[in-house]
């Protein structure tokens, strides 16, 4: 058992610094409760990695993390053979034709090593949807039976079920299969009550007056259209950049002046400057 | 492992069945998931059985307000006492206090949070208190609309504001505003939601949970969209074009996976003497299709072209070569004002004062055409893909069939999207079959059409 109920996890990762809402709790608890995977989906940086890591920070777990990109295959995911170590193996005895198919040779990918681990194991598959669909074949049978099969040795079954966090920008639709399997978090940014409260967590030092005008102004940020909405890493910046700056009071020069940490596109700046009356730069 | 009692899987039965029948896809394998979460989590705390139900059967954010409604019916709230005295205390004074002192109350609530129990205990008394409106003789009925009005708290706002503010103006203004305007939709909805519940104990939850959800926004019709819901849709549509981007390179990448690099095997074969055991390939180049958008920018389309002209502006930032033209009676090109890291609202608002598609203002398909042929002779050429978004109702102009069949031919793929339902095709002044012959046309009203389409387009 990974956490007793909801509000445990939410004790738990509090510790942490992660400040999880109803929704994170429930469904943390429940894929350790239901031995299913979470799958995660979201903007970026709303804290969806950060989520896996703080499990497995809050229940001392190994994070075992398979960050997912075009062009990733089995080989990279699951398992390789140690080509060169068998060839010498060949060239130094004739007849080792036999066993250069064991585990000597056998090279662990995070998939498999998170398979085999005796240790408890958080896993880790970063940005689902940047993998080819193939990948998603290959995660069903990992992620329905904890099993991969291996022809030349046989399934191998985890011995201790890990605890599978999947997570994903959205950039594609990711296969009714694979949703199936998982349960489903929909992280999105958070209400201002609540980003002020992460500020406050992640950003020790900072007063809460402006944690408080930050986390609004933000979500006024967001409000606008913007090519890219500011994340709460990215808040979280801003926060540090302030108290690195030395000021205690945030008005509008201010703002303007820092506007650069936020928002990262010259047209966003120029839609945000006079959407919000910033004096001009 | 014990088995619940026979009226929560009743319950839970019959919630499972609302959500497939508002559309949501609900396999039965998610239901038994639900089942086994019902198993595990406390079912007394309200808000993490909604949560559990939600993370085993919601899988789409899309999905999610009309989940949220269906719950609140299925699983109402427990009513008076069980919040705590604070609460009841609430209620209490809510049954007997004057209107301004409400509205009072109100404007504190308000400012707030809206994640304040006192909040919807508040909105709660006020439909107790407003909300009742006598339908048809000895029927009584329950309306959001009478607590609005009595409470009215777009009045409140300038007062909210001066409470809220030192001084007027400005960035604080702005962010003041923003908190207030979220927290009014908040108590709104709250309002809303209680209604809801009081119809669904009188006349029965099924009876409500037809009319109460409302379409998931990806398939929300483009020609009906409200102002709200094409706010939302906007916010589809950057996601969206990404999506398409990727679905276009991957799908073009597969099966040509590069050259063989020579250099590279052959010094990665040291290691093993010489035997070259990894091979190594160049990346191959990326594919850049062309598109050639051409888009109806008349008023009888002018929530379906106000979105593809978002999207053609999003694909524009995804493509290299995207050129866009727009056409009323007559075409002009508009590339140059969705250049990259321009404003879309702007570039959407200049693009009819400073582009020169309206003749006479009534939309001329047939005139179109030629001029397009005439005017950009060089546009459409053996790599592009040409796009063309419109209801194909030409005011029963000439359909200059031949030039667009010209043109069609020049492009590598011909695609004509129409935002009207496929019924009304052929009526009225409408030339979808004889445009249709040419070029292949779908029917496209809502997101979730226009994704399924941009998928076959590679």
């Amino acid at each position: 058992m990974w956490f007793a109920s909801p509000d445990e996890v939410r004790g738990r990762l509090a510790a942490v610094d992660y400040l999880a809402d109803d929704g994170i709790a429930t469904s943390v608890f429940l894929a350790g409760a239901l031995g299913k995977p979470l799958l995660a989906e979201g903007p970026a940086g709303v804290g969806k990695t950060q989520l896996a890591k703080a499990v497995a920070q809050a229940t001392g777990a190994r994070l075992i993390r398979l960050q997912c990109y075009e062009g990733l295959d089995e080989a990279r995911a699951l398992y390789e053979w140690n080509y060169k170590k068998q060839l010498l193996r060949i060239q130094a005895d004739d007849g080792a034709w036999d066993d250069i198919f064991s585990e000597e040779f056998l090279l662990e990918r995070p998939l498999l090593k998170a398979i085999r681990s005796e240790e408890p194991t958080v896993l880790l598959i970063d940005e689902t949807d940047k993998a080819d669909v193939e990948v998603e074949g290959l995660l069903l049978e990992i992620l329905s039976d904890y099993q991969v099969t291996i022809p030349e040795l046989g399934t191998i079954t985890a011995a201790r079920r890990p605890y599978v966090v999947l997570t994903s920008n959205a950039t594609r639709e990711l296969s009714e299969a694979l949703k199936r399997r998982c349960l489903y978090l929909h992280l999105d940014y958070p209400t201002p009550e609540r980003e002020r409260d992460i500020l406050l967590a992640q950003v020790p030092g900072l007063p809460a007056g402006i944690a408080d005008q930050l986390a609004r102004t933000v979500a006024t940020l967001r409000a606008l259209e913007l090519k890219k909405s500011p994340s709460i890493a990215e808040t979280v910046d801003w926060a540090h950049t302030l108290l690195a700056l030395g000021r205690t009071e945030l008005d509008e020069a201010l703002i303007g002046e820092t506007l650069g940490v936020v928002l990262k596109h010259n047209s966003d700046q120029v839609r945000a400057a006079k959407e919000l009356g910033l004096p001009a730069r | 492992m014990t088995t619940p009692p026979a009226s929560l899987v009743d319950r839970h039965v019959g919630f499972v069945h609302a959500l497939r029948a508002a559309g949501l896809p609900v396999s039965p394998a998610e239901g038994l998931d639900a089942a086994h979460a019902l198993m595990v989590v406390d079912l007394s705390d309200r808000e993490t059985l909604r949560e559990a139900y939600a993370a085993t059967l919601v899988k789409r954010p899309a999905h999610r307000p009309g989940f949220d409604t269906l719950f609140d019916l299925w699983f109402p709230p427990v009513i008076s006492g069980a919040g705590g005295t604070a609460v009841a205390e609430e209620a209490e004074k809510a049954e007997d206090a004057e209107l301004p002192e409400l509205r009072e109350r109100l404007a504190e609530l308000l400012m707030g949070d809206p994640a304040d129990p006192a909040f919807r205990e508040f909105a709660r008394a006020m439909v107790g208190r407003f909300g009742q409106v006598q339908a048809a003789p000895g029927r009584q009925s329950w309306f959001s609309f009478p607590v609005l009005r009595a409470l009215s708290p777009e009045t409140l706002v300038a007062r909210m504001l001066a409470a809220m503010l030192d001084e007027r103006g400005g960035l604080p203004e702005k962010v003041a505003r923003r908190h207030i305007s979220r927290t009014i939709e908040a108590f709104t909805e709250a309002v809303a939601a209680d209604v809801r519940r009081r119809i669904a104990e009188e006349s029965g939850i099924e009876k409500i949970a037809r009319s109460a959800v409302r379409p998931p926004i990806d398939q929300v019709d483009f020609l009906r969209a409200t102002k709200d819901e094409l706010a939302r849709l906007r916010r589809e549509v950057h996601p969206l074009a990404r999506r398409l981007a990727t679905r276009l390179s991957i799908r073009h990448r597969r099966g040509r996976r590069g050259r063989l690099d020579f250099r590279r095997t052959v010094r990665a074969s040291l290691s093993t003497g010489g035997v070259p055991l990894t091979t190594h390939l160049r990346p191959p180049r990326p594919h850049r299709p062309e598109l050639v958008v051409l888009c109806d920018a008349s008023d009888s389309v002018s929530t379906f072209s106000h979105f593809t002209l978002l999207l053609t502006f999003a694909l524009r930032e995804q493509f290299t070569k995207v050129r866009a033209f727009a056409f009323v009676d007559t075409v002009d090109e508009i590339t140059r004002l969705f250049a990259p890291g321009a404003d879309v609202l702007d570039a959407i608002g200049r693009l009819t004062r400073d582009a020169d598609i309206v003749r006479f203002g009534r939309t001329d398909y047939g005139h179109v055409f030629e001029r397009f042929a005439e005017r950009f002779p060089d546009a459409v050429g053996p790599r592009t893909s040409l796009l063309i978004l419109g209801d194909a109702r030409s005011n029963y102009q000439a359909p200059a069939l031949g030039t667009l069949k010209r043109l069609a031919g020049q492009a590598r793929h011909a695609y004509w999207l129409n935002p009207e339902p496929r019924a009304q095709w052929d009526t009225g002044d409408s030339l979808a079959t004889s445009y249709g012959s040419v070029v292949a046309m779908h029917e496209c009203r809502n997101v979730a059409q226009l994704a399924a389409f941009v998928e076959t387009l590679a």
